[in-house]
């Protein structure tokens, strides 16, 4: 199996040159994965927030943010550093613990789940052998934190709204991991590295979506609906909730919050494109390219161009389908409580059941196309 | 001490020490929400525990069961149930006190017992088998501990169709405890008439 290029290696041989052990640069190495990936979040929760504004304001005949740098590009910026400034209040009925950790518990666990996330074979802070299912048992985590915040308010608009949102993600987890598992069972493993390298045969023929055309929209609904995006938002729906279980919400918890959703709908976004749309893959296989520039697949310049043709696509692929969440947002009526759940118990449930008997069945039938 | 292990023994105390001050927690507190609260929080530092022993898939398991559904239930449970009653006070609270003492007791010197006897020691610790371990639990699940698997399934099964009868009322026409013809039309509708004449 080609490696690539191997960051880590390198950085504790450059540390090594300086006489320290590898143990302390093992050490100074772990931190720098973690702070990437943070940023990397955050600036993508920037560039989505900037992407929401603009296309809600096209998609109502409006400029939008247009002063704050050029195009508005500085808005976000100008809406995180308010939000920071912002008085930090907590009711004065409210329980102040279960308020304050309620923000942190929905927050961590969507961080926590970046940990998974290929950027390129070894462009992933761990590649953990249960990959796919530690995303799925993290995020079933969020709930709790809704339901405590929804709690602590001690507001009864916030309590709703953390009882639909726990109602909801607990509905929708179950179709989500029933698709994920018919991948799963298409891979023979679990890790998000595996899942990608299984689709990079043929470029993009051999990607997810053909061979998972029903999972990809379970998944994708699904996703949506975990991520209380606005077909399904009706956790936080205004007309009827104020704002859900963030009402009594200001300042920088609130902030978690907005940064919560948002960075889920990031890594949403990013898991569909490991899982379907061939993750890190060119649509034209890099090995193609190579053989075709008569360059050895492990030269430096194929490395590094493989790396960032890596990142951009996945990339591409992630704000590919943030844009259609962000049009989903502003262009559909939101659905009813009982829409919802019959749609997610009676709809999706039976539907991603058959899905992953039937890729049972075509892969025993089928090994060569459907996985040995 | 090499760094490794410095770290894993901090990770083990402050495990172990979330488990057992929130396991007290969950015991002692007034509070019913803050002690389901805390029961996730002994959940999740279980998975930890999990985690340290190279056991990955069990630790995910652990929260996705554990934490992600038996815990939220418990939560969703008790905020939709949130009624302001006032408990009646039990009558012989002491002697029940003693029984489920001594209870407990006999659990726990069962549980010394085993710590004592058995023999926690690996043969080889190199051998562990670390993130191959989700497989080999696929492969018992699938072979030998096949029939324990499905009974346990079954069992499941039956508990929710138990409950689904329990919740519908259309299901049964009798209310169990007073007997009395249930009223097919509300299910908030309560089974006793509000107003009774109490002369």
């Amino acid at each position: 199996m080609e490696y690539g290029l191997d960051l880590e290696y390198s950085f504790n041989e450059f540390l090594k040159g300086f006489g320290l052990s590898s143990e302390i640069a093992h050490i100074l190495w772990l931190p720098l994965p973690m702070l990437l990936v943070l940023v990397a979040a955050v600036v993508g929760v920037l560039v989505t927030v900037w992407l929401e504004r603009k296309i809600s304001a096209a998609a109502q005949q409006r400029i939008g943010p247009e002063y704050a740098g050029a195009l508005g590009v500085l808005q976000p910026i100008a809406d995180g550093l308010k939000l920071l400034v912002k008085e930090d209040i907590i009711p004065a009925k409210a329980d102040g613990i279960l308020f304050t950790a309620g923000p942190i518990l929905v927050l961590v666990p969507v961080i926590l789940s970046w940990l998974i996330v290929p950027f390129g074979q070894n462009l992933l802070i761990s590649n953990v052998g249960i990959g796919i299912f530690l995303w799925i048992a993290l995020s079933s985590i969020q709930p709790i934190g809704l339901l405590m915040s929804g709690y602590a308010s001690n507001n009864k608009y916030s309590l709703l709204g953390g009882l639909r949102a726990a109602a909801q993600s607990i509905s929708y987890e179950i179709p989500l991991a029933l698709s994920v598992l018919a991948i799963v069972l298409m891979t023979n493993s679990l890790s998000t590295v595996d899942i990608v390298n299984q689709q990079s045969g043929a470029g993009i023929l051999s990607w997810n979506i053909w061979r998972q055309p029903v999972g990809f929209i379970v998944f994708w609904i699904c996703a949506l609906a975990e991520c209380e995006r606005l077909p399904f938002d009706l956790p936080e729906a205004e007309e009827e909730l104020v704002a859900g279980y963030q009402t009594e919400y200001a300042g920088m918890k609130f902030a978690l919050f907005y940064l919560g959703s948002y960075i889920n709908l990031i890594l949403s976004a990013l898991l569909v494109s490991i899982l379907y749309l061939g993750g890190w893959g060119f649509p034209i296989p890099v090995e193609l390219i190579a053989k075709f520039l008569n360059l050895p697949i492990n030269a430096p310049f194929i490395q590094v161009f493989t790396a960032s043709i890596g990142i951009v696509m996945t990339v591409l692929k992630a704000y590919l389908l943030v844009f259609i969440a962000i049009l989903l947002r502003w262009t559909t009526p939101r659905v009813r409580i009982d829409q919802l759940l019959d749609l997610g118990w009676k709809f999706l449930l039976p539907i991603s059941l058959a899905n992953l008997l039937i890729t049972a069945g075509l892969k025993l039938a089928f090994p060569q196309f459907f996985g040995g | 001490m090499s760094i490794a292990i410095t770290t894993q023994f901090i990770c083990f105390t402050v495990l172990s020490l979330v488990v057992i001050i929130g396991a007290l927690g969950v015991v002692l507190l007034e509070s019913i929400v803050y002690s389901a609260f805390l029961l996730g929080g002994v959940f999740m530092s279980v998975a930890g525990l999990y985690l340290l022993l190279n056991a990955s898939f069990v630790a995910a398991a652990q929260v996705l069961v554990y934490v992600g559904a038996v815990n939220v239930l418990i939560i969703f449970a008790i905020m939709l149930v949130n009624k302001k009653e006032d408990l009646k006070p039990i009558n012989d609270i002491k002697s029940r006190r003693v029984i489920s003492t001594s209870i407990c007791l006999t659990l726990l010197s069962l549980l010394i017992r085993v710590d004592l006897t058995n023999v926690w020691s690996l043969s080889n610790p190199q051998n562990s088998i670390g993130e191959e371990s989700t497989t080999r639990i696929g492969e018992h699940l699938f072979s030998d501990y096949l029939l324990p698997f499905e009974v346990a399934s079954v069992l499941l099964l039956m508990a929710m169709i138990g409950a689904i009868v329990l919740a519908r009322r259309d299901v049964m026409s009798k209310d169990i405890s007073t007997g009395l013809p249930v009223d097919q039309e509300l299910i908030e509708k309560s089974s006793e008439p509000l107003l009774t004449n109490k002369n």
